[in-house]
């Protein structure tokens, strides 16, 4: 079982990286000969390579865990990508205006598709350095605030609300505790409720816990294929449950973190699809999909009025949850 | 509960509500079972209606005792039922906690608990009922981050246990060292997360005075009997 997305990935990279090596070696053959039947030797393993990768991307091979380790691959597209990828004149705002700074959730007003936005975003980091800087994804209570802040000002400008979730679950530090990280999540969610201008949700990576939630009481609640939204990660649940933090992939399993079980329990509303191979292959595809996911949803909630966009993101929400009533 | 409200007072709804497997989880259907062999309860919340020298309140205990008094899709609808109720028929909502936190058996179903409750705790304030949240031993994570620390007033018992992250799933996220008084009820009083530190034979008292003062515009308009008992 691979314990990472660089694992998973493992036998891929190194076909691509053969592939690399005999593209530089056909750019210095001079012998027309010898080009020819290197050239057709890389189409050969060009294919044996799609075929392996329409393997691994099976569906019947993708499970919890493993798409686990696809929403955490390093080269997914982050917050910004998107931002850069769907919007105009993006200013980043920083600052929650209470003496703090958080860089792991970014936001501002921008244009999208022409119209004015409100930008709400996990962001990670790629290298080591970046990634420190964004604190792995991981949002302080400055964050949600900031956060609070922007949902503020969106509802004074009326400006629509799109949210990107990626965060292995929130900062559960000492600073975090220190500052009330509970009461920030806990505020930025009924922020949201209080919002009458349309609000879109997009879990492009990790939907991790109180964490996500916290920027996603959403009109409306996208999830890209390959993406996960989960109570708790899955290695803390298995430490919680089993004392084994390895036994990671059992517990995604039981907590059902797919894409595919939070739309069949009315968690979310569509489900964007993915290029095989998951959207750190293709990234313009899945812009593509996530533009005209966004840009489908908001037309249909810009045709209600204010309390209606209001009341409905209310019962959507309210009807969430699954029991039985007995008759006593 | 028989020493905080009025005796007798205590009316209990929302019995019909059962938890149920939905995910398969492993071990689940067993241990809610158990523990309803266990506590006599169906779940880990009791609510319903009581009364507070005779102003009527809307409540719900949770009972720690259930499954780590845990948060799952029945909890959540129980602790909705109790803000709604407040908010309909305009009286105080008061909230005793006991919780580690999100029921991990219903996976994502009781994530969504966390927005469902935190929406009802919206609904109160749009209307004006004041909601009152008690934080007893433990109260964490997914309580914690959701209903429970948006009450317009919040005490807990003395030593209480009050974090988002529990023990283990902060070592598995690397937290290293941390303050002696981490994560408990005097720590976060500290950092002025709560509003008082409250030992269980004054809760009457206490939680009397608030919904005499933050309700009191609701119980001047209901009748002459509530009145006569706020003077």
């Amino acid at each position: 079982m691979p314990s990472n997305f660089n694992e998973f990935e493992k036998e891929l990279r190194e076909i691509d990286e053969f592939i690399e090596k005999m593209k530089a070696e056909a750019r210095k053959e001079t012998n027309p000969t010898a080009l020819e039947a290197g050239q057709a030797k890389i189409l050969d393993l060009e294919k044996t390579r799609d075929r392996y990768l329409e393997m691994m991307y099976d569906p019947e091979n993708l499970g919890p865990w493993e798409k686990t380790l696809i929403a955490r691959a390093p080269k997914r597209p982050y917050t910004l990508d998107y931002v850069t990828a769907l919007c105009q004149d993006f200013t980043e705002l920083q600052g929650d205006r209470n003496g703090f700074a958080d860089n792991a959730i970014v936001g501002g007003p921008a244009l999208f598709e022409g119209t004015p936005v409100m930008i709400i975003g996990h962001q990670k980091g790629r290298d080591i350095q970046s990634r420190q800087f964004r604190n792995f994804g991981m949002a302080k209570p400055e964050g949600y605030r900031k956060a609070i802040r922007l949902f503020e000002m969106a509802e004074r400008f009326k400006m629509p609300v799109i949210s990107f979730v990626d965060t292995p679950a929130a900062d559960p530090g000492v600073e975090s505790e220190s500052r009330g990280i509970s009461e920030a999540i806990a505020a930025s969610i009924m922020k949201m409720f209080a919002l009458t201008v349309p609000t879109v949700a997009v879990v492009i990576g990790e939907g991790g816990s109180g964490g996500a939630i916290g920027i996603a009481a959403s009109s409306r609640v996208l999830m890209l294929e390959h993406s996960v939204y989960s109570v708790i990660p899955p290695e803390g649940c298995a430490a919680i449950l089993w004392r084994k933090p390895e036994m990671g992939k059992q517990a995604a399993e039981a907590l059902k973190i797919s894409s595919a079980s939070a739309l069949e329990y009315g968690i979310i509303d569509e489900i964007l699809p993915e290029p095989v191979g998951g959207a750190h292959r293709k990234p313009v595809e899945v812009y593509a999909t996530v533009r005209d996911g966004i840009s489908r949803h908001l037309a249909e909630l810009k045709t209600m009025t204010p309390e209606q966009v209001k009341a409905e993101r209310f019962s959507k929400f309210r009807q969430m949850g699954i029991f039985d009533e007995v008759s006593v | 509960m028989r020493w905080t409200f009025d005796e007798g007072s205590f009316e209990e709804l929302d019995t019909e509500l059962r938890s149920i497997d939905t995910l398969v989880f492993p071990e689940y259907a067993e241990k809610l079972t158990a523990a309803e062999e266990k506590t006599r309860m169906h779940d880990s919340i009791v609510s319903g209606r009581a009364k507070l020298d005779d102003m009527p309140v809307s409540v719900a205990v949770a009972d720690f005792s259930f499954m780590g008094g845990s948060m799952g899709s029945v909890a959540g609808e129980k602790i909705t039922r109790t803000l709604e109720r407040a908010a309909q028929q305009r009286i105080p909502a008061i909230i005793f906690c006991a919780s580690g936190g999100a029921r991990m058996q219903e996976g994502i179903l009781s994530l969504m608990q966390m927005a469902k409750t935190s929406a009802a705790v919206q609904l109160c304030r749009e209307v004006g009922v004041p909601y009152i949240c008690i934080f007893t031993d433990p109260t964490m994570a997914g309580v914690l981050a959701s209903y429970a620390s948006i009450a317009d007033v919040i005490v807990a018992e003395p030593k209480s246990l009050v974090g988002f992250a529990g023990a283990r799933v902060a070592k598995q996220a690397g937290v290293g060292k941390v303050p002696d008084d981490f994560q408990t009820a005097e720590f976060v009083f500290k950092h002025g997360m709560i509003d008082a530190i409250v030992p269980r034979k004054e809760m009457r008292s206490t939680l009397t005075s608030l919904v005499k003062t933050l309700g009191g515009h609701l119980f001047l308009s209901i009748g002459s009997v509530v009145k006569e008992n706020i003077k």
